[in-house]
């Protein structure tokens, strides 16, 4: 898969980045408007992985590779754990330590924008690393970095 | 010390997520292993530190929301002892893939899936919400499905589609179940859905759909004739540690623990449901053990007996069940469903000890000689002695011979069941008999195993075996102990400590001991009298 015409590069040149910035603004936004770290994330897969429709294979290989987005789907959880862990050592898990704030302000509602945000990351990350698999390990036996038997 | 239950969540699934990142930085098993050994090692810290306590229920509110907001984890006696299970069968599993799985690649990826489907047993089992058990489940069960095809060879990947497919189908009647029942009684607590369920004069018709959904579908987790189809593919499949973690945990935390928690405590009705279970619990002990027999692949054979013996549990806790429906104020009926559900949970002790035994000798034997064909394999008990007399130990453990834990946990069922067939139904006796004899065909195929694989003269398969390594015997040796060492359960002051109080917390019955701190302000929802001293001798070790 070498890409697609020059119209679609193109338009997806114009496009990819509102797609993007539209998922981050739905995680932001996500504890005051509808959405959130999961719908974020989807729409932020979504961009990339029209980006590695339009340009190919070959650039999913160099740019957005399936190992990156598995360190950052690992790391968007953790990242969650981690504001779960950090409430535990305030007194209980998942407890809230940030200043709730005034409803309707960006920086409010305490822990679940960072939440929002931590998911954001894990589910954007995973489902394109679904996509980059599924897109790039289609052929047979190019699945080899799971556990193969060695020899 | 209450503090430390969300730990038993947190630890391994921050493990599923570090280990994969470190994967990245060094292709070393050894090294790679390192963490979730740890961890594995906290966790049963945790474990004995719960059990120190053990008629103690302790109830995590997570986030600090208390009801009807918030999240409940409840550590009771029954969670407590099968966290300890887990923590015991994972930790030796670990170690048995130190030497097992360098034959593998992506490390990595192995332990950190390994991690995510403890924190979603370890889960399944803590956690006081519906909702959240079916959560916990899927997390469990997802990594479970990566790790049967973890070898990535076509039948490997072909067992874990239909471990997918069909389990898959059990979690769908799982949410629909659960549906019904916060559609009906506007909670997802259990302990919440037990007191309306009482309140509200018992059981309805949605609720009684909704606990056929939930006896298939973790009756499929369970992997209960007639919903064991996907077993026998699937846990052969896996590495052998990770057959070991299926058959012994698995199945026992997402299937059994949530069929007894949902059954005894919360939906009530025991009668019905308890007879149900001892229709299943003995197809599923005859069929495993007849299907059993004629395996010639060995893994394929464990399988098998696995359901047999699983069997064996469910058809214990489901004679317990119905004996509490119905010893109104028969005392010694109680006591002889006391001790059934006593029997099933010590079966069930027994059966994660000598099953993950023999799933991990099979991986012994199979590392060595390659080959799990039991008409490939003989004379093997000269050239590898310790697995030789650890699968001995194994398999007269699971057969029920003296002294052997699995003896005692299979004549204390045989005697709960011929009591109630005494007290309640001579009906009781066709279990009895049937107990009986698949304790016999038992013996049959271990025998076979055993003749065919340990004794003769070697054959060419197993010419060039040589002993496995060290951590590998280790485990096996370790879990041999247990099998031995699991015996002493039946001393008063043993079982004192470690099964009475489940065994108390499901004989409580419906509604009175899932999480006693729920009795909150409003004076309707005060849990009455009987059950508050209920409560109280539950928490009275």
């Amino acid at each position: 898969m070498q890409g697609m015409s020059p119209i679609v590069k193109n338009m997806t040149r114009l496009v990819a980045g509102f797609i993007v910035l539209f998922g981050v603004y739905i995680v932001l936004y996500g504890h005051m408007t509808p959405g959130g770290g999961f719908a974020g994330g989807v729409i932020l897969a979504g961009g990339l992985a029209l980006v590695v429709l339009a340009f190919g294979e070959e650039f999913a290989r160099k740019a957005l590779t399936h190992e990156a987005a598995k360190t950052a789907d690992s790391i968007g959880a953790m990242l969650f754990l981690l504001i779960a862990l950090l409430g535990y050592a305030g007194g209980v898990f998942f407890t809230n330590l940030l200043p709730v704030g005034e409803v309707g302000k960006l920086f409010s509602a305490g822990i679940i924008a960072p939440c929002n945000i931590a998911i954001g990351i894990k589910v954007g990350a995973g489902l394109f690393g679904v996509f980059v698999a599924l897109a790039v390990f289609r052929r047979a036996g190019a699945g080899s970095s799971t556990g193969m038997i060695e020899g | 010390m209450d503090q430390v239950v969300p730990l038993l969540v947190a630890i391994p699934l921050a493990g599923g997520f570090l280990i994969p990142v470190i994967g990245r930085f060094t292709k070393s098993h050894r090294v790679t292993a390192i963490l979730p050994i740890v961890m594995a090692c906290g966790l049963l810290v945790i474990a004995i530190l719960l059990l120190a306590r053990p008629g103690e229920t302790v109830v995590y509110w997570v986030g600090g929301w208390t009801f009807p907001i918030g999240i409940s984890l409840v550590a009771d006696g029954l969670s407590k002892l099968v966290v300890l299970i887990i923590a015991v069968v994972s930790l030796l599993a670990l170690l048995f893939s130190l030497d097992y799985m360098t034959r593998y690649t992506s490390p990595g990826l192995y332990y950190g899936l390994f991690m995510l489907m403890v924190a979603g047993m370890v889960g399944v089992v803590i956690s006081g919400d519906l909702f959240n058990i079916f959560v916990f489940l899927e997390i469990a069960g997802i990594a479970s499905y990566a790790l049967v095809a973890y070898g990535t060879e076509a039948d490997e990947l072909e067992a874990s589609f239909k471990y997918l497919v069909l389990s898959a189908i059990a979690s769908a009647f799982i949410l629909l179940g659960i549906a019904f029942v916060y559609s009906v009684t506007g909670h997802l607590n259990l302990a919440k859905i037990a007191e309306v369920i009482r309140m509200g004069g018992g059981l309805t018709t949605p609720l009684y759909v909704a606990a056929a959904f939930f006896i298939m579908g973790f009756g499929l987790k369970a992997a209960m004739v007639p919903f064991h189809a996907w077993l026998p593919d699937a846990h052969p499949s896996a590495p052998a540690p990770i057959s070991a973690m299926l058959s012994g945990v698995l199945i026992k935390a997402c299937g059994v623990y949530v069929l007894c928690r949902l059954t005894f405590s919360v939906l009530g009705n025991h009668q019905a449901f308890g007879t149900i279970l001892v229709v299943l619990g003995t197809l599923s002990m005859v069929l495993g053990a007849l299907m059993a027999i004629g395996q010639g692949d060995l893994k394929r054979l464990l399988a098998y007996s696995s359901i047999s013996q699983v069997g064996y549990v469910v058809l214990a806790v489901g004679a317990g069940l119905v004996g509490l429906g119905l010893a109104k104020d028969s005392e010694p009926l109680a006591a002889a469903a006391r001790l059934a559900v006593f029997g099933g949970l010590f079966h069930l002790v027994n059966h994660a000890v000598f099953k993950s035994l023999l799933f991990l000798c099979s991986g012994s034997i199979e590392y060595a000689t390659g080959s799990r064909r039991l008409d490939q394999l003989s004379g093997l008990g000269k050239r590898m002695p310790v697995t030789g007399w650890t699968l001995r130990v194994g398999a007269l453990a699971i057969s029920g011979v003296p002294p052997f834990g699995g003896f005692w946990s299979k004549v204390i069922i045989i005697l709960a069941l011929t009591h109630m067939a005494v007290l309640v139904h001579w009906a009781f006796y066709i279990p009895v008999a049937l107990a009986v004899a698949t304790a016999v065909v038992t013996l049959v195929y271990y025998a076979k195993v055993q003749r065919s694989i340990l004794g003769g003269e070697p054959s060419d398969a197993a010419k060039g075996a040589r002993e496995v390594p060290f951590a590998m015997c280790l485990a096996s040796v370790l879990l041999a102990v247990l099998c031995l060492a699991s015996a002493l359960i039946v001393l008063p002051s043993v079982r004192a400590r470690l099964v009475d109080p489940a065994v108390r917390v499901l004989s409580a019955g419906a509604g009175s001991t899932v999480e006693p701190a729920t009795a909150s302000e409003d004076s309707e929802a005060r849990t009455p009298a009987a059950a508050q001293v209920a409560v109280k001798e539950g928490m009275t070790p």
